[in-house]
Parts: structure tokens; sequence; C-alpha cells
């Protein structure tokens, strides 16, 4: 018998195009995923040296960092550089004759939202993107994960990638998550743990009771912020939770093939006694809502807690720790629950998912948001704000104040009009709070759409089973 | 691809940790559809004061780091996106070698695209070589691919590892996609393989 594998050995070993001596792999990549930002290089390359796309039925493009999500967004894009590099990306994907979905296309939206709703993300497939939010994919137990644009070139070229194997690295969520507790905690609570430096050289897999019960939403999130736990990619095993998400999308296998596909990925899971070469452990039941306080992913703290000290640091974090407060203007030992924000971001490849939008609007339902706070909601896709009308979520969030928008990055990295003025305080669904992240001198608190919501509504951080106790009584 | 052979020059000691690639070249100027220029805005929020005018407390705004080549940094250096306008922007200010304790993965794969080494070396060297940067312009720090060799300006020899494959690549420049050409064959035989067990991808 052959050696017990890990899930992520299976999907390599299975995409190997040739090993030379030293280890390093070609590695065939299944999906290309191009976005308007990080590919105009790599197709100007191809044109310098007479190179086509090898595998364009493999490659799918769409526009989502630059393009405006305000309703009349089909008048153009002011900004002239925004509107060159879409303009470019239409360009190439028509030259090089790739799918593609540009911004007047009801399924345009957030390239990582857009592969898996659409069906090009499958079980078992290596798929790659020049963004480092790549890892979402993960969740279908496809090995995904961010490249440059030098290598997005290469990938164009070849449909290949240099690669060396990473280490594998177990993360697993024991029992039941706690009432108001979700995916986005679970993901913020293990980047505390481990640090954004925790997963680097690894691919993760998340595994465990807590991750088995999420939806596959839930677990495009946990996998979404992998990268900010340093790890390429994260992997959740598929099961019978991927397979049904899957079936009859537009570019899933139908018929004899989805038969022969669904006995492949039901192979596609962690062999007994397969090793790890790092394990982290969390109780799903010891999780709580977090928020973050700092300018990294790995600031996080329950609602519960305080504003730290730098001094509560060790080494290079006490210096790093007290540019953060002193960034986002917080003293040490105040209630989280007491900072005030001005506006609300919900959306972005982490929580732009119709659940996501449903979590926001449970909150929102017959509530207003407080006076003086401005606050957007973002659905990922086309597909998505279609299906939030189809439901009603739009009439909740207008009614409670909040703009109802198309689809794109938005103010996740603000590479539109959507931004931050200087010292604005965010309470945001999205995946970085680097200093200026959300536009110059924004102050970024990361938290799950509903604690988000909650904070809409009450002008400052605030603990989501509150809300719910008053649901109860 | 510009070749990586031997250095030396100046190293500007930057020791925050979890220098991200927002700080390194932030997103207002990854609007372009060209791979140059991005120089002049590297690190520009911590570079440039509001009104445009530079921050004379950063350190590649003080006279003795202008012409820094190496960059001597806290842990996990290049975190956040994949933006290669960040080793980019780098080798556009003229840095052609980072050393930490850590880097990112794809920022660390990045820099071999560009002509640039990022070295990884444990703590106590990292400080020998942060206090080494901290002299200036009076030193010079010496980094030698081939025999895998850091010099201090003191004489002091650190040894450091590199990917065989990824210095060969540095050490003749070679560029990537023109040597998987060569692998045409071997990618035609696993696509006609691949087809077949797995038709549906």
């Amino acid at each position: 018998m052959s050696a017990p594998k890990t899930l992520y050995d299976k999907i390599w070993d299975a995409h190997v195009v040739s090993q030379d001596e030293d280890g390093t792999c070609l590695l065939y990549i299944d999906r290309h995923l191009v976005h308007e930002v990080t590919s105009p290089q790599a197709f100007e390359g191809l044109r310098l040296s007479g190179r086509k796309v090898r595998a364009p039925e493999k490659t799918i493009a769409v526009p989502d960092h630059n393009v405006p999500t305000t309703l009349d967004r089909a008048k153009g894009i002011d900004n002239e550089e925004s509107r060159i590099q879409v303009d470019a990306l239409d360009k190439n994907a028509k030259d090089f004759g790739v799918n593609y979905y540009p911004v007047s296309d009801v399924r345009q939206g957030i390239v990582h939202i857009v592969g898996p709703e659409n069906g090009w993300t499958l079980p078992g497939m290596t798929v790659v993107c020049g963004d480092s939010h790549t890892a979402t994919h993960g969740a279908f137990g496809s090995l995904a994960h961010g490249i440059g644009t030098s290598e997005v070139e290469h990938v164009l070229a070849t449909q290949t990638l240099i690669q060396s194997k990473s280490k594998n690295m177990k993360v697993e969520i024991t029992g039941k998550l706690r009432p108001g507790v979700t995916a986005k905690d679970i993901t913020l609570a293990v980047i505390g743990e481990t640090g954004t430096g925790g997963g680097t050289g690894h691919v993760i897999e998340y595994c465990g009771e807590a991750i088995r019960d999420l939806s596959m939403e839930g677990r495009m999130t946990v996998c979404n912020m992998a990268i900010e736990g340093g790890a390429r990619a994260g992997l959740i095993a598929p099961d019978e939770t991927t397979f049904n998400y899957v079936k009859g999308r537009a570019h899933a296998p139908k018929g004899a093939q989805w038969e022969a596909a669904l006995n492949w990925w039901k192979t596609l899971f962690t062999d007994e006694g397969a090793h790890f070469d790092k394990v982290v452990t969390l109780k799903g039941e010891e999780i709580e809502p977090v928020v973050t306080w700092g300018t990294s992913p790995e600031d996080v703290l329950p609602i519960s807690g305080t504003v730290p000290a730098a001094s509560d640091f060790k080494g290079g974090k006490v210096d790093a720790a007290a540019r953060s407060l002193d960034y986002m203007g917080l003293k040490p030992g105040t209630k989280l629950e007491d900072i005030k924000i001005d506006v609300v971001f919900i959306g972005s490849c982490t929580n732009g998912r119709i659940e996501d939008l449903r979590a926001a609007a449970e909150v929102l339902k017959g509530r207003k948001i407080a006076d003086g706070v401005r606050a957007m909601v973002v659905p990922g896709s086309g597909l998505v704000r279609a299906q939030a009308e189809e439901e009603g979520l739009d009439k909740i969030f207008l009614d409670a104040g909040l703009e109802w928008r198309m689809a794109g990055c938005s103010m996740c990295l603000a590479m539109n009009p959507d931004q931050l003025a200087p010292g604005e305080r965010c309470a945001s669904t999205s995946n970085r709070n680097f200093e200026g992240r959300q536009g110059k001198g924004g102050r970024t608190h990361l938290m799950s759409p509903a604690m988000a919501a909650c904070a809409a509504v009450t002008g400052h951080l605030t603990d989501v089973r509150k809300f719910m106790e008053l649901e109860d009584a | 691809m510009e070749k990586f052979e031997k250095l030396t020059g100046i190293a500007a000691p930057m020791p925050l940790v979890n220098i991200d690639t927002d700080m390194i070249i932030p997103k207002n100027f990854l609007k372009t559809i060209k791979r140059t220029g991005l120089g002049v805005n590297a690190f520009a929020e911590m570079r440039y004061n509001d009104d445009g005018s530079e921050n004379p407390d950063f350190v590649l705004n003080k006279d003795q780091y202008r012409q820094a080549q190496i960059i001597v940094a806290g842990d996990n250096f290049g975190c956040g996106s994949s933006r290669e306008h960040a080793p980019w922007a780098l080798a556009d200010f003229g840095i052609k070698a980072v050393i930490s304790t850590s880097f990112a993965d794809i920022f660390f794969n990045n820099c071999f695209k560009n002509g640039m080494l990022p070295i990884v070396l444990p703590q106590e060297q990292i400080d020998v070589l942060m206090k080494d940067s901290e002299k200036g312009s009076n030193a010079r720090m010496t980094i030698d691919l081939e025999a895998q060799e850091i010099t201090t300006s003191d004489g002091e020899v650190i040894k450091f590892d590199v990917d065989a494959f990824k210095k060969h690549c540095l050490l003749e420049g070679l560029d990537d996609i023109g040597l998987t050409m060569n692998k045409a064959a071997a990618i035609d035989t696993f696509e006609t393989q691949a087809a077949q067990a797995r038709p549906w991808v």
C-alpha cells in the first residue's frame, strides 16, 4: 500500500507535468482567473513575444477592482487610469479569445465569487489568479492560490506553473459554534492564534466538525483569509455540501461526466495517518464574535475585550502595535464596544455572497442605521444582487438607510471611488485592515456581516449576541 | 531578465515587522498597465507627507540611504496581496536584495521573477546585518549569490540558503516562460492524459 496522503498531496500529484531532480515541478493549471489590475503587463508580454494563450477555454476574465458600484455605472468610468485598465482587459479578453464577463454582464462580479457561482471552480482542480484571495476557491477542495503578474503571463502562455511543493498544515475546528459566531469569526480567530506569518510556506487544510457544518459560502469565507494567515492556499475536503452547491451550475459537468467527476471527487480527502508538518486546533465552542483593533489581520480580539497596550506584546510587535494604535487613534484599555464608527462596508470576496447579505439583513430588518453613519452593501456579483432582490433584501437595506450597490471589489481596497476619508473609521466585512487599505488615513475594523450590521445600527462596535437577546426577548 | 551575480551596496534598515504590500506600493499606484516607473512611489504613504513633501524621518529619504540597494527588514516582509507591483516598485527604486527572517510566499516568488534576491536568515544574523545597515553609506554590504555569502562592512561572512533552480535562473538571467516552452511536449502529453482521466475539466 502507498503511503497515506493529504488532500493537498492528492491534488498536487494529479497535476504534476514534470519534476526536476531538485524537486521543482511543472504543475498543470485547470482554471486561470484574470482581473484587470494584475493582467495588463502579462498580456503585453505575450504580445511582445508573439505568444498566444495556450488554453483560452480554461481562462476566465472579469473586471472587478476598478469598476464603479454606483447604479449609473453604465455611463462609464470617470477616473482615466481605472478606465484604461478596464478597457485593456476588454481588449485583451477579445484579442486572446478568453471567457469574459464585461461590466455590462449580469454575471460580472468579484472574480472569486464569479468562479464558483458559474461552476468554473470544481473539486480537485488547480486554480490560480493574479490575486492573493484566490485561496477562496480552496473551499471546494481545489488547490487555489494567488500568483504574481510574471506567473500570470507564464500560465497564459503554458497553462502551467513552476512550483515547489509547500508543507502541509492542518487547522482543526472541533465541536459546534455558539450562536452569533460565524465563518468570519473562525477565520479571524485562527489568524489571531497563528499570526499573519503562521501559515507561511504551508497549504492549510481546514477540518473538524465546525468546518463540516459550514455552508459553501461559509467555507469560502474561511479559505479566503488563509492568505492573511500567511498560507497561499486553504483547502476543505469536498463533501455532499460541496456537490450539492456545484450541481447544475453553468460550467459544472452534466450527465455521465457528472457521475465520473463525482466518483473522483469522493476520493479527495486526507488519508488516515497522513503527515501534517504543523497542526493547530481550536475549540469551536470557545470562539467568540471577534473584531480587529489594529492594522494587521492578526490583531484580533473578542468583541467583549478592550484595546491592548503596545507593552502587552513582545519583540518587533511592540513597535508595530504602537504604530497601529497611533494610526487607529485608539487608547489602550478602551472597551472595543465603545469604539464609534463612521462607515459600514458589507461586501468583498470574503463576505459578499448571498448568505452574508442574508445575515446582515436579518439584523437590519425593521431597524434604521445610526445618525451620521454611512453604510453600503456591495453584492459580490450581479447574480448575488439579483438573488438578494428576489428575496427582498434590497428593500430591507434601503429601508434601514444603507446604500444598495452594483457588484465589485469596492471599498475592500478602494481602487474605485468607494473610499474612506482620512481619519474615518469603518466596520468592514472585508479581509485586510492595513494602513490606508480602504483609503488613505482610513481606519478599518474587520468583522462578520452580522456584526457590521449591528455597528451600523448602534454607531459603534457591537456584540451581535446583544441583538440576538433582544430578538429572543 | 537582468542577472544577479554579486552585489556590493548600501543596506537600509527597516526593522518594522509585517511590512505589507500596501505599504510597499499603495493601491492608487496599481492602476498602471506598465511594469516600470513605480520606484518614485515605493513606500509612498510612509515616504511622503500629505502635501507631497518628503517625510525626513523615513529611512530611504535620509541622504545616506537614498542609494540603498539592499533592505534589511523585520519579520514577514511583503505580506498581503499578490501584486507584483511591490517588487517592481522596489526594483525601480534600485533595490536588488531584501534580507529578513521571513517573507510572504507570493512576494518571495515575485522577487525572483524580477532579478531580485530575497534572503531568509535566522534572527541572530538579521540582528548583525541590521546593526551593519545602521552605519549608513560608510558601510557597504556584499552579497555573493554564487558563493551564497553575505559579507558585512566589518568582514563578517554569513552564509545563506537559496533554492537551486531559482539561483540558477538569477545567475543566468533566465526567462521562465522560455524554459517551460521547451517542455511543450510534456505539457501536450499531460493534457491528453488528463482529458481522458478528467474530461469534465
